[in-house]
């Protein structure tokens, strides 16, 4: 009995761990799309973010006086060892950071394409994800020479896992004690800020001024044009912050969840995480269930690769791992519930009206 | 202080002089001069592409102008931006609402006047203002209605609502009665004086005589990008305005004549059609039309005028009902395409002459052939023949004055009121028994307005059977011998002409039984 919890308790933390990158970028995707820009290059910022992230933290982290010295002479000696100190102090921060600023350039000029531009969002996204994939490598490769990938980053090098208080004592106590050592103890900082992303994305949509903007400008952009507010630089600002979102996932794939980046590590989560965008309708809540839903089915899988099922036989795991994505077609299908998005989806601004 | 005389004389709440917009080679606005004075309705009528759209837009911020001042209370301002319009206290009610359609009403007054970083204090003040003003001004309104679901008269009063919201002193309505009833057109004008009469300046861009002659206090009017005359309305006449737009004396109603009724040409039983979503359009339509007549349909846009025409021509197939025509009965069991009925005799005017009537990119000598192209007035068996179908249609043009008279010219390349007439002509070289017209003469000017109407009359008087569908009363009275009223797919009465008059038309348009 005990033990089935336990099992149940390691898929549902293996479901935030997974979830943790989709819910950012879901996040980040409901953001520029509820602005009226597509978002298709979310896997692409997620693979740069996640690239940036790893390969600034692990410079960071074994930066030294003298090599600094060396670089910048102008630091002074003593000045070049404090640099260091700093650098190899906070390293997986610098590595956010930076994963946080290469996302919202994407961002930008994503935003340029199609906003300043009228370019198609399509066309852009797609060049941003083939740019990432190539650029990560390239620049991994010259920046390290372990064929594109980063170094392994050691434990100062990444976010590690946050012991809440007294979850060891509570483990001991049954039932409850298991579900707080497990599933709420023990995360790494980025998890919560996942987590807590969600509500403070409602919030803004929902609650604030620049919320009501955005979701007037994803509809119908003219009545924001015609009540003397720019539409310009409301997309641009909605580019940004889903760039902001990404480079937090980017960063928590490589610096945090993993440790070190990999070739192509994004494997598809951007995608998936706009197919769960999708499944929750553009809506920051029910787009949180989509991304636990998606968590809980893979988390779910990797659980059962092997096992014996009653009556069913070897688990078939492939079978689970495609249920999202069915879902999500039957979904765009309108079989259960439309999902309809913001009408100006895609749709470039700019005053070409009349002659 | 100042001389006995000019003393009390408030400077204008508008004032442009010499405004010139252009748009590449066009000069859309032409050294445009206007004055309106503070607290009064003005009217600016002009005919489509006249430069009244574009005027407004300037002075709402949309387009910048090349030359010309803008003086708002006498102080020269500068205008580049609808927030520098909006802060100079004008507001705009565009002719496309400019409505965030999933938002409630409170929402989307607030947008854009939000007062602050969070949205709760901003909405109960807005709520409290929209009290206000409904108490004052007799704009009742559901802060909490979804935008979408409002009917366009109430859309329209939270366009004028969201001016009043941003205190707007100056309100610029862009043909605001285009989508509206009678009876909301009768409305909105009761709000405008309202509004007038607490000092609000109110400027009308419209086409339709009727509104600035009943509505307004003075009138400029617009020909070509130029203003060419200002009066005051009570000091002027339908006659002396619509000279003034065209150019040239017009003929504001067409000879009417008595009809010589014949037989019954096309009978239709118990119509009803439902479309992809399962919403009736169409519900339990019966008509009888007779060959020498001209039956009219009014109703707004949207209540069913559309399906019937589409059911009646054959293009969208019967779903219950029957039509009997030519000595046939068609219904779901025994339906027709477009082209059979062409065949007998069933042409078919479209209502909206860009998406179904043309092929803007094509010539309009083949324009002047389509759904008669396998006939032999383009060529012969499977080929045709380019210099048969270009000498058809110059001899098209010259009857029906269409300018320029180019059969070579792509049909974008005319005017509405011409690429209209080209249609027009199209189906009534054709010697149809039975013609299905919609909106004749949307988007046409008055001279070919004018020209159009006599032309149908003359068919009718040929002895062919005509189905006028027209959301312009003006129109309808102009044409039919007998009028049928559409509310949400069903006919609710048909009236002789001579019996029907706007008010009893009005309340049948809004679904009150005759």
């Amino acid at each position: 009995m005990a033990e089935a919890w336990i099992d149940i308790l390691r898929i549902l933390d293996g479901t935030l761990r997974l979830a943790a990158p989709l819910i950012l970028c879901a996040m980040a995707g409901l953001i520029s799309e509820r602005s009226g820009i597509i978002d298709i290059g979310l896997e692409g910022k997620l693979l740069a973010g996640a690239f940036a992230s790893a390969a600034v933290a692990s410079l960071a982290g074994s930066a030294t006086g003298a090599g600094l010295f060396e670089a910048m002479p102008w630091l002074g000696e003593g000045g070049a060892e404090t640099a260091a100190s700093v650098l190899n102090a906070a390293a997986p921060w610098w590595g956010l950071l930076a994963a946080i600023l290469v996302c919202m350039f994407l961002g930008a000029v994503h935003g340029f394409a199609c906003i300043t531009h009228r370019g198609d969002h399509i066309i852009s996204g797609v060049a941003v994800n083939i740019l990432a994939a190539g650029l990560t490598v390239v620049v991994g490769f010259a920046l390290f020479r372990q064929g594109g990938q980063s170094p392994p980053l050691g434990r100062d090098e990444r976010f590690g896992p946050l012991q809440w208080p007294g979850a060891e004592g509570a483990a001991e106590i049954p039932v409850i004690g298991p579900l707080y050592a497990e599933l709420i103890s023990g995360h790494n900082i980025l998890v919560y800020v996942a987590l807590l992303a969600v509500p403070l994305v409602a919030l803004l949509l929902y609650r604030t001024t620049f919320g009501l903007r955005l979701r007037a400008v994803g509809e119908t952009p003219e009545a924001v044009d015609t009540a003397g507010i720019s539409v310009h630089w409301l997309r641009y600002r909605a580019v940004l912050i889903a760039g902001l979102l990404c480079g937090i996932a980017g960063c928590y794939l490589s610096t945090a969840h993993g440790a070190g980046f990999v070739r192509e590590m994004s494997a598809g989560k951007g995608f998936i995480a706009l197919a769960a965008m999708i499944f929750g309708k553009w809506r920051p809540w029910t787009t949180l269930f989509a991304c636990l839903l998606f968590g809980f089915l893979e988390s779910g899988a990797a659980r059962l690769q092997g096992v014996e099922l009653p009556l069913i036989g070897p688990a078939p795991v492939e079978l689970i791992l495609v249920l999202p994505y069915v879902m999500t077609v039957i979904l765009l299908a309108g079989f259960f519930g439309k999902a309809v998005p913001p009408r100006a989806l895609g749709q470039p601004y700019g005053k070409g009206r009349g002659k | 202080m100042s001389a006995p005389g000019v003393a009390s004389v408030p400077p204008p709440a508008v004032r442009l002089s010499g405004i010139v917009k252009r748009f590449g080679p066009v000069v859309a606005n032409d050294h445009v001069d206007l004055e309106v004075a503070p607290g009064t309705i003005h009217g600016i009528i002009g005919e489509n592409g006249a430069g009244k759209s574009t005027l407004v837009s300037i002075l709402y911020g949309f387009y910048g102008h090349d030359e010309g001042t803008i003086e708002i209370d006498g102080r020269e301002v500068r205008i580049g931006s609808p927030a520098d319009a909006i802060a100079a206290g004008i507001g705009m009610v565009h002719q496309h609402f400019m409505l965030v359609p999933t938002f409630t009403v409170l929402e989307n007054v607030m947008l854009g006047a939000e007062g602050g970083f969070t949205l709760g204090p901003g909405a109960r003040e807005t709520r409290a203002e929209l009290a206000r003003l409904s108490a004052d001004y007799g704009l009742e309104i559901d802060p909490d209605a979804l935008v979408g679901d409002l009917p366009v008269g109430l859309r329209q009063r939270v366009e004028i609502l969201k001016a009043l919201r941003r205190s707007a002193r100056i309100l610029i309505l862009d043909e605001p009665t285009g989508v509206l009833t009678p009876g909301e057109t009768d409305r909105l004008f009761e709000i405008l004086h309202a509004l007038r009469d607490r000092g609000v300046t109110i400027l009308l861009i419209t086409h339709k005589l009727r509104e600035i002659m009943e509505g307004t206090d003075a009138v400029s009017v617009m020909r070509r990008g130029r203003m060419v005359g200002h009066r005051k309305t009570s000091g002027t006449s339908r006659e002396e305005l619509a000279e003034l737009m065209v150019g040239r004396k017009v003929l504001l109603e067409a000879e009417h004549g008595a009809p010589t009724v014949g037989e019954v040409a096309l009978a239709a039983q118990g119509l009803s059609w439902r479309d992809a979503g399962g919403a009736l359009r169409l519900d339990d339509v019966s008509l009888e039309l007779r060959a020498g007549e001209i039956l009219g349909v009014a109703g707004v846009s949207g209540n069913g005028q559309s399906e019937l025409l589409d059911v009646l021509s054959g293009i969208r197939p019967l779903q219950q009902g029957a039509i009997s025509y030519a000595g046939r009965t068609i219904d779901a069991k025994h339906p027709v395409d477009p082209a059979e009925m062409r065949r007998l005799g069933l042409a078919h005017v479209p209502e909206d002459r860009h998406h179904t009537g043309l092929v803007l990119p094509f010539e309009a000598c083949e324009n002047a052939v389509l759904g008669y192209h396998d006939g032999p007035k383009a060529g012969e068996g499977p080929f045709v023949s380019p210099s048969r179908i270009r000498g058809h249609c110059a001899g098209m043009m010259t009857e029906f004055d269409v300018r320029p008279p180019n059969p070579r010219l792509a049909a974008r390349g005319f005017s509405g009121g011409n690429q209209q007439k080209i249609v027009i002509a199209r189906e009534i070289d054709a010697a149809p028994k039975v013609l299905l017209v919609g909106q004749p003469t949307r988007g046409v000017d008055i001279g070919a307005i004018e020209f159009i109407h006599a032309q149908l009359l003359a068919l009718r008087d040929a002895g062919c059977a005509l189905l006028l569908v027209s959301v312009e009363l003006d129109e309808i009275f102009a044409l039919s011998d007998r009028i049928m009223v559409m509310n949400a797919g069903k006919v609710v009465g048909t009236l002789p002409r001579a019996e029907a008059d706007r008010n009893r038309l009005g309340l049948m348009m809004a679904g009150v039984a005759a």
